[in-house]
């Protein structure tokens, strides 16, 4: 079905401070069970221009099952168990720090690079963020991915998670300053959030 | 729906202050008060503000600048945002695989009672009933069918039931003000619920919020999730307020603003506002059943 209307897509606005009661849900960061096998915990801390916590932001992921499928199953909000949806919601604690319990997202083409892809919305944000956390073992895939290839070293490194001892993964997002996190614009305009 | 809340989450998160910023902080005991208090910020300055960032984009339409159509990251007079805003451009990328595609929802995780929101508790809510409806569609054109809405708002007098909202206005406890509901085949969504009042916040002294409910929208790819907030047409605050007027371009602010429609108002029950949205466009390749909107509800 073609269609050639084009519209001009509403504005976003700051998720504000008051969300806490409304955006998160009951096993909302809770992809699959913790503990469950293959399971692993995706956290991090999310930091300001200054280097201080951000207290009032919320992260939501989308990814393939570990064998690199999408799946497409309804049940994110409501969780019976044992579906594996690809979405979770984590609002950040006082401390700054997310949470999900999830799998290693498996590549959804042979060769390709694994990632999760990830949204973030705080206070203080005019508009939500999108951004990829891409697994750190398969090197040779990373360094093939077309996002990451595109990037300088010190940049690149922003978007790839570290590998905790207990198997878990570990990704901070710095919203603006050193080591400020690769935030990606997909309509090719410049303004997927409009930095200037 | 109160009872669904998870309490621990909501009692974690979410500071209030839009205070921090811009109202200084009174000097602890025993530390030194500087000779001269920092100047407490008036409306009249952000309103300053606000119109030099609008006078230079207006000069910059005119020498064929091409028009914003969302808000600036990067708008000073919304304190909040001075450490929050990426300094570096986005960074252009081509979506690849997932996210092309969008979570899916569908009955099983939204009730069909959970779009009115004036019937959570035993009793009336306060204030006035309204009915707020529309359709979401894509950038095409296209209908976002079966996918998640959902909203938050203060009640009719201003008060988010957030803990960490200390307006000294009434809670009202026949009132939560959060919504959810699934978009029809065409796109439509449809929500009952009470006109929120205008809030005070701290940006500086004297900053009101215009009447808003905030929106959360998922369409058929993830790159085209959104938050917004939807205002109510006519409101005198508009031109002072630094978070509706973060989008410089007045074409784009009018795109947030509801319209009374008198159709949708039912007689001797509630006013009705229509507003539609209008997501990013597609950057996949439908298959047939999506494109004739098959896709969306229940599917397993």
């Amino acid at each position: 079905m073609s269609n050639s209307t084009k519209l001009v897509p509403t504005p976003g606005q700051t998720v504000g401070p008051f969300y806490g009661y409304a955006l998160p849900y009951n096993k909302d960061r809770e992809l699959l069970a913790p503990g469950s096998p293959g399971s692993i915990r995706l956290q991090g801390t999310v930091y300001d221009g200054a280097g201080h916590t951000i207290p009032d932001a919320i992260l939501e992921i989308w990814q393939p099952d570990t064998e690199g499928n999408i799946v497409h199953r309804t049940g994110s909000l409501v969780r019976d168990g044992y579906t594996f949806t690809g979405f979770g919601r984590s609002a950040v604690g006082n401390s700054g720090i997310y949470t999900f319990t999830t799998v290693n997202p498996g590549p959804t083409e042979p060769g390709a690079a694994a990632f999760i892809s990830v949204a973030i919305f705080a206070r203080g944000l005019m508009n939500r963020l999108f951004t990829r956390v891409y697994l750190p073992e398969n090197e040779e895939a990373l360094a093939k991915d077309p996002l990451l290839s595109s990037l300088d070293p010190e940049r690149r490194k922003t978007l790839i998670a570290r590998r905790d001892a207990d198997g878990g993964l570990t990704w901070d997002i710095r919203l603006q300053g050193e080591g400020e996190t690769v935030f990606l614009d997909f309509e090719g305009t410049g303004t997927g959030g409009a930095a200037k | 729906m109160p009872e669904d809340v998870n309490l621990a989450t909501y009692n974690a998160d979410a500071l209030t202050e839009d205070l921090s910023d811009a109202v200084p902080a009174t000097p602890a005991a025993g530390t030194a008060v500087p000779a001269e208090a920092p100047r407490v910020e008036t409306q009249q300055d952000l309103t300053e503000e606000i119109k030099a960032i609008g006078d230079a984009y207006a000069r910059a339409l005119k020498d064929g600048a091409a028009p914003e159509t969302q808000p600036r990251l990067d708008f000073a007079p919304y304190r909040s945002s001075l450490l929050r805003h990426p300094t570096k451009s986005l960074h252009h990328a081509d979506p690849e695989t997932i996210e092309l595609y969008s979570p899916a929802f569908g009955h099983q995780d939204v009730h069909a009672l959970e779009s009115d929101l004036t019937i959570q508790h035993n009793g009336e809510p306060q204030g006035e009933r309204i009915i707020v409806a529309g359709r979401v569609l894509d950038g095409d054109g296209r209908p976002v069918a079966g996918q998640l809405v959902e909203i938050w708002q203060a009640n009719s007098s201003g008060r988010y039931i957030h803990k960490r909202d200390q307006h000294p206005a009434p809670l009202d406890p026949n009132f939560t003000g959060v919504g959810r509901c699934i978009t029809g085949p065409d796109g439509s969504y449809r929500f009952t619920t009470i006109k929120p009042g205008a809030y005070p916040w701290k940006n500086h002294l004297n900053a009101w919020r215009p009447a808003h409910i905030h929106f959360s929208l998922f369409g058929q790819e993830f790159t085209q999730r959104i938050v917004t907030q939807m205002y109510f047409p006519g409101d005198q605050l508009f031109p002072l307020d630094p978070i509706y007027q973060s989008i410089v371009d007045q074409d784009a602010r009018d795109r947030l603003v509801a319209t009374y429609d008198h159709d949708l108002t039912e007689p001797e029950w509630a006013l009705g506002y229509n507003w539609d949205i209008v997501l990013t466009g597609s950057k996949r390749t439908w298959t047939e059943n999506e494109a004739l909107g098959a896709e969306g509800d229940d599917h397993e």
